[in-house]
């Protein structure tokens, strides 16, 4: 059986430890992307700079403004005197959020009647003043039913417990670094695959081997085998170091991950091939490899909800493997669920797996032509 | 009789509108030292990436080792061996791990393997402690000899060199030759490409192509006269001052 295999696989292996920029794309680029995904992405908006301005200068004024800052979300970086100077602040950016507590607050307060606070948020960045804004109504809320309650003399009469389960620290990194690991297999694996063959045309030595007894199938595995290990160790590599760096927790059946994953990186491993068989340049192979990684990122639900995408695009997500092995990400490492639960994903990437060695043995052809 | 080692029929070879070979039609007896001449494009690297089952012919027939390449391009394999015109080893590889490689590819394994890897590098006389290097960083003359030690690797019938010595010193071109000669002695088939006019009159027989067609065939002294021409290299030129004109 394919007594040619193993002399295609060493060699690869050799060229691939001799080839800096292909080491690079292994090591380097998943380390890089962790620290920077890991530490720069920080969806939760906290500690945003605000500006306030106290026209009452009371007790019950600065009770209020400290609860705003108790809630972690706002941070007074500066108490100004007039309205003008607050929205100057705001506008030039030294503050994106604005807390005014009017003259007659205590007054209000006192004689039951309903007291305003107002904040002023920056909403050019919704991120940000989203948060902001849930805060806000969080805390008015809190203080509205401090004051009832003692007023009536009895308990709240409802108290909604929202209970953050999977993520009870609602933590940026534990969404990105399980997700990163998919995108990352997907950047590399489909680039050097795409390289690995290509580079072979242009430096001729395709020619060479072409013209040798081997055949398309031992050529083609001889190409993704030593690529499915590196694709291993690059995943190894992230969820380590997302898990040593940054806490991120691996809750489920590592095996039944890394199963799945192999589907995964064989599907896109066999993509990566066909691609090489579009293209006639290492840059040409580059250039569609990163215009497929673009939409990868932006519709799989990798750093943007496809909930809050229109259902168009829902439906173009859902045809990248990415999309679905997200899915398998987060549901093993951070729900701790099994197959009962992700057998769907797994019909659908082994779908994606089978289609996409087809369209690659199909393309790929032993001839110069 | 033996049969010959290569038969083409009416061999043509189409890109598009353009004909790059067209009716191609030769025979070459085993052991022969056997060359294409003519100038750029006239179609001699195509006639050989077809006979070696690289390119598939467009109509004709061909047979190398009595092989059809066009009905079983991957049967002719095993028996050809194949020097492109651009160095086609791996420059990234050490010397051994090309010939290590080459071997691994056509098949050859264990003990068999060292002894034949030990057999041509003795035959290119490649010293052992070059056999350290990265192909990359061999000279000219020593890429060309390795590329042909891993041709010769699995013992072919019928050997294609295209443009083997071109950019090789002097020097190195004769020692080429000499392996070239030896090998036809012991039975090789050698086909081979050539702008060298000293070179040409090395083989036994040679075709001259034009423009994708087959200008003459016979010794070298034959066709120099079928062009009209006192040498070969006074037909070669009246061909490419035909061709420009």
């Amino acid at each position: 059986m394919m007594p040619r295999f193993w002399p295609l696989f060493r060699k690869e292996f050799i060229q691939m430890r001799r080839d800096r920029l292909t080491l690079m794309i292994m090591t380097g680029l998943p380390v890089l992307q962790l620290l920077l995904f890991g530490y720069a992405i920080q969806t939760d908006v906290r500690h945003l700079p605000t500006v306030v301005l106290d026209q009452s200068r009371t007790p019950e004024s600065r009770e209020i403004v400290a609860a705003f800052e108790n809630t972690g979300n706002f941070r007074i970086v500066a108490w100004v005197d007039d309205r003008p100077a607050l929205d100057r602040r705001i506008a030039r950016g030294d503050a994106q959020a604005g807390i005014v507590v009017p003259h007659q607050f205590p007054r209000d307060l006192a004689r039951g009647r309903t007291a305003t606070v107002q904040i002023i948020v920056d909403a050019s960045d919704p991120l940000s003043s989203q948060s902001a804004l849930a805060a806000a109504a969080g805390v008015a809320q809190a203080r509205n039913l401090e004051i009832l309650s003692a007023a009536a003399h009895r308990a709240v009469p409802l108290d909604a417990r929202v209970r953050p389960r999977y993520n009870p620290g609602l933590r940026s990194p534990n969404y990105i670094v399980p997700g990163l690991v998919g995108v990352l297999l997907t950047l590399t694996m489909v680039l050097i695959t795409a390289m690995a063959i290509v580079r072979e045309r242009e430096r001729g030595t395709l020619e060479q081997l072409i013209v040798t007894p081997v055949t398309k199938t031992e050529l083609m595995l001889g190409k993704i085998a030593p690529y499915i290990g590196v694709g291993l160790v690059q995943m190894t590599t992230v969820l380590f170091a997302g898990r040593f760096i940054f806490d991120v927790p691996l809750t489920g059946s590592l095996t039944l991950l890394y199963a799945i994953a192999l589907l995964f990186i064989v599907a896109s491993l066999a993509f990566g091939l066909f691609i090489s068989t579009l293209v006639r340049t290492q840059q040409q192979a580059m250039q569609v490899a990163f215009f497929f990684v673009l939409p990868n990122i932006l519709l799989s639900g990798f750093m943007f909800p496809r909930q809050a995408m229109p259902e168009l695009f829902q439906w173009i997500g859902a045809l990248l493997p990415l999309t679905h092995f997200l899915k398998v990400l987060r549901g093993i490492l951070l729900r701790g669920v099994g197959l009962d639960a992700l057998w769907r994903e797994v019909l659908i990437l082994t779908g994606f797996a089978v289609v996409l060695i087809g369209l690659a043995v199909q393309r790929f052809q032993k001839t110069l032509d | 009789m033996t049969a010959p080692a290569i038969v083409t029929r009416a061999l043509t070879r189409r890109f598009g509108a353009v004909t790059a070979v067209r009716d191609l039609s030769l025979e070459v007896p085993p052991g022969e030292i056997f060359g294409l001449l003519g100038p750029n494009g006239s179609g001699k690297t195509t006639t050989i990436r077809m006979l070696c089952g690289l390119l598939e012919p467009s109509a004709g027939s061909a047979s190398v080792a009595g092989v059809d390449v066009a009905q079983a391009p991957e049967r002719v394999k095993s028996h050809i061996g194949y020097m492109s015109q651009r160095f086609g080893l791996y420059e990234d590889l050490t010397v051994a791990e090309n010939l290590d490689f080459y071997a691994g590819v056509y098949g050859l394994r264990g003990e068999a393997r060292a002894a034949r890897i030990a057999e041509v590098t003795g035959f290119i006389g490649l010293a052992a402690e070059r056999t350290l290097q990265l192909a990359g960083q061999l000279s000219g003359g020593w890429k060309q000899r390795l590329a042909l030690a891993c041709a010769l690797i699995h013992r072919p019938d019928v050997l294609f060199l295209d443009e083997p010595t071109a950019g090789v010193d002097p020097a190195a071109r004769r020692n080429f030759w000499r392996a070239i000669q030896d090998l036809a002695r012991a039975g090789t088939t050698v086909v081979v490409t050539t702008h060298y006019m000293d070179e040409a009159a090395q083989c036994a027989r040679v075709a001259l192509m034009s423009s994708g067609h087959l200008i003459a065939l016979g010794s070298p002294a034959e066709v120099a006269r079928q062009v009209g021409g006192e040498t070969l290299e006074d037909a070669y030129i009246i061909l490419q001052e035909r061709d420009e004109r």
